[in-house]
């Protein structure tokens, strides 16, 4: 049973995709890929459900 | 086809006595600029008897890249000026947008799904038209002086008031304001003259803009589209208006050439795969880049700015003409209860705050739909197009999807509202302009709440309440008394709904429409003092 919320959750949605575009600005591809692998380390430890990163990990390479 | 529309309607200049003065005349209010936002601000001013001088350095209008979309609360405004109706006569109401991935269709909304408003949410027209409404307008009254090919070449601040320097076809002349209203756009001359510093961001991003007529039986609806396979790795808009003319924007990105762009050839090109099938003729093509940038005060003194000379966004969303004439409106009420001695000096000051605040949220999202639609950097990109990628599958990204967020209304964090000391619920807010309701007048016919408050303090009050201190709800110092029950009947209770209405409630509400007090009883201390208050006094 899916367990991923994919409804939105944030009250202001244009906010956080500003929050994470102005974490980007003046990065480079490489540096910004990397900013992004540890915001995906970090945001799995704050969920902690395997099965959430399974399923956000299939919708990832499906999207 | 020609990148400058021919001028659809021409004013003769016309010599005024005050070019003949031997001492310079004295004005109470002269406003220079008569495009929609200086035309607004004028017509207000006229209807609420100060007598007012507008300026304008041509004698046309009808050319130049212009605003087509026009806000249900500009509509208010205009409505109350005059022409509201008339307008939407003339326009194309709309209220459905999709917004595409590719060629695929990712979501649609609906603007307005609250009925009883009288002005839609939306419409489309040309703002030559919609200033050929006002220029009209403006003829009709006799306190409005409105004066073609008068140029201001010069600006000389004083305490009291500031001196003009006006060039016209027989040379200049001079005339004194009590106060000056900088209405003349984006690249004003008064800021000019004043040296104001005009700071703020802009982008390098090009976009091709196409009027073009085309007979097409096309649904009524605004249609964006992230990187359709017809104009490819770019955003493109569509967007009707009257006459069978279609608005059509297309992204060129940075490193366009705006000359090469606009080449005859070049235009019918791009256009040919937007519009494949159908005939068209291109009426004016235009490119452009934008700003995001503001005045850091808009009252300097004597002279105060509105409108694109105090503030400019990107065209996204609709926030351009429509918070100018929402500037106009918010200076007009103020400037005419100073000049009548009726509010304080510092109503003025709260032009800048309120206005202000509405400019920098207008800026805010205006950069956010930028930042989405034309990202900076590849790191930037690469994000988009994950939220586009994402957007069919999961509403999240959905919601993050931004083709403009289409201008709402300022919600005023205002020294001039009576913080509430009652709980209300409903969708009024204090220092919000009141939501419309269908209501019925006593004799009997339908109306609005909206086109029942004409320009004045107002109180509503809803009747069979207790009162405090045995206060009769009636008239309170000249502020006009509106008896829901009484004078306008709720009969299908959007009224209560929308004010949270209980017997009792009352309303205290600006000249501008926006609500500034409320309470569970009438108390006629209470609005005396919560009057005041919004008046500075």
């Amino acid at each position: 049973m899916a367990k991923l919320i994919t409804a939105s959750q944030f009250a202001d949605p244009d906010a956080a995709y500003r929050a994470l575009v102005e974490a980007r600005r003046s990065l480079s591809e490489v540096d910004a890929a990397e900013l992004d692998t540890k915001l995906v380390l970090i945001l799995a430890n704050h969920i902690g459900d395997i099965d959430v990163l399974r399923e956000a990990i299939a919708l990832a390479k499906g999207g | 086809m020609s990148n400058v529309r021919k001028s659809i309607y021409h004013y003769d200049y016309r010599r005024s006595p005050d070019q003949d003065a031997a001492v310079a005349a004295r004005r109470p209010v002269v406003v220079v600029g008569a495009g929609p936002v200086g035309l607004a601000a004028a017509i207000d001013l006229a209807q609420r008897a100060v007598p007012v001088v507008l300026i304008d350095d041509a004698d046309r209008i009808g050319e130049g890249s212009r605003g087509i979309c026009w806000s249900k609360r500009t509509l208010e405004i205009l409505d109350r000026l005059g022409v509201g109706e008339r307008l939407v006569a003339q326009g194309v109401t709309w209220k459905l947008g999709k917004v595409f991935v590719g060629d695929d269709l990712l979501y649609a909304f609906d603007l307005l799904p609250e009925e009883g408003h009288k002005m839609p949410a939306f419409i489309n027209l040309q703002q030559f038209y919609l200033e050929k409404a006002l220029v009209d307008r403006a003829l009709e009254l006799n306190n409005l002086d409105l004066r073609w090919r008068n140029k201001l070449v010069g600006v000389e601040q004083r305490n009291d008031g500031a001196r003009l320097t006006i060039d016209t076809p027989d040379g200049p002349y001079r005339l004194d304001a009590d106060w000056l209203i900088a209405a003349d756009g984006a690249r004003s001359t008064a800021r000019r003259l004043l040296g104001l510093d005009f700071a703020g961001v802009t982008f390098e991003d090009k976009f091709l803009i196409a009027d073009v007529h085309m007979a097409a039986d096309l649904p009524t609806e605004r249609r964006f589209w992230f990187a359709p396979t017809f104009h490819a790795g770019q955003s493109a808009l569509m967007h009707r208006q009257p006459d069978d003319i279609w608005r059509v924007d297309l992204q060129l990105g940075p490193d366009a050439d705006p000359i090469a762009e606009q080449a005859p050839e070049r235009v019918r090109a791009r256009l040919d795969k937007v519009l494949k099938g159908h005939d068209y003729e291109p009426e004016w093509v235009s490119v452009y880049t934008f700003n995001c940038r503001r005045l850091d005060r808009f009252v300097h003194g004597r002279t105060i700015f509105i409108g694109d000379a105090a503030h400019q966004v990107s065209p996204f969303g609709a926030r351009g003409a429509n918070s100018g004439i929402q500037d106009a409106e918010n200076l007009a009420w103020k400037l005419a209860a100073v000049l009548k001695g009726e509010g304080g000096s510092a109503l003025i000051d709260s032009y800048d705050t309120e206005r202000i605040e509405a400019a920098d949220e207008n800026i805010g999202h205006s950069t956010r739909s930028t930042d989405f639609m034309s990202p900076y950097t590849a790191a930037e990109r690469r994000l988009r197009d994950a939220v586009l990628s994402l957007a069919p599958q999961a509403e999240f990204a959905r919601r993050m999807v931004n083709s403009g967020r289409l201008s709402l209304p300022a919600v005023y964090d205002t020294p001039l509202s009576t913080p509430d000391t009652s709980p209300f619920a409903g969708s009024a807010k204090l220092g919000a302009p009141l939501p419309d309701a269908p209501l019925r007048r006593a004799d009997g016919g339908p109306t609005h709440l909206l086109e029942s408050l004409r320009g004045e303090f107002a109180v509503i009050h809803v009747k069979n309440g207790e009162a405090a201190d045995g206060a009769k709800p009636e008239a309170v110092d000249g502020m006009a008394l509106i008896a829901i029950g009484d004078d306008l009947i709720d009969d299908e209770g959007k009224f209560t709904q929308r004010f949270d209405a209980t017997p009792g409630s009352t309303y205290l509400v600006r000249p501008d429409q926006h609500l500034c007090a409320r309470w569970r009883t009438f108390d006629t201390a209470a609005l005396t003092r919560a009057r005041d208050r919004a008046l500075q006094r």
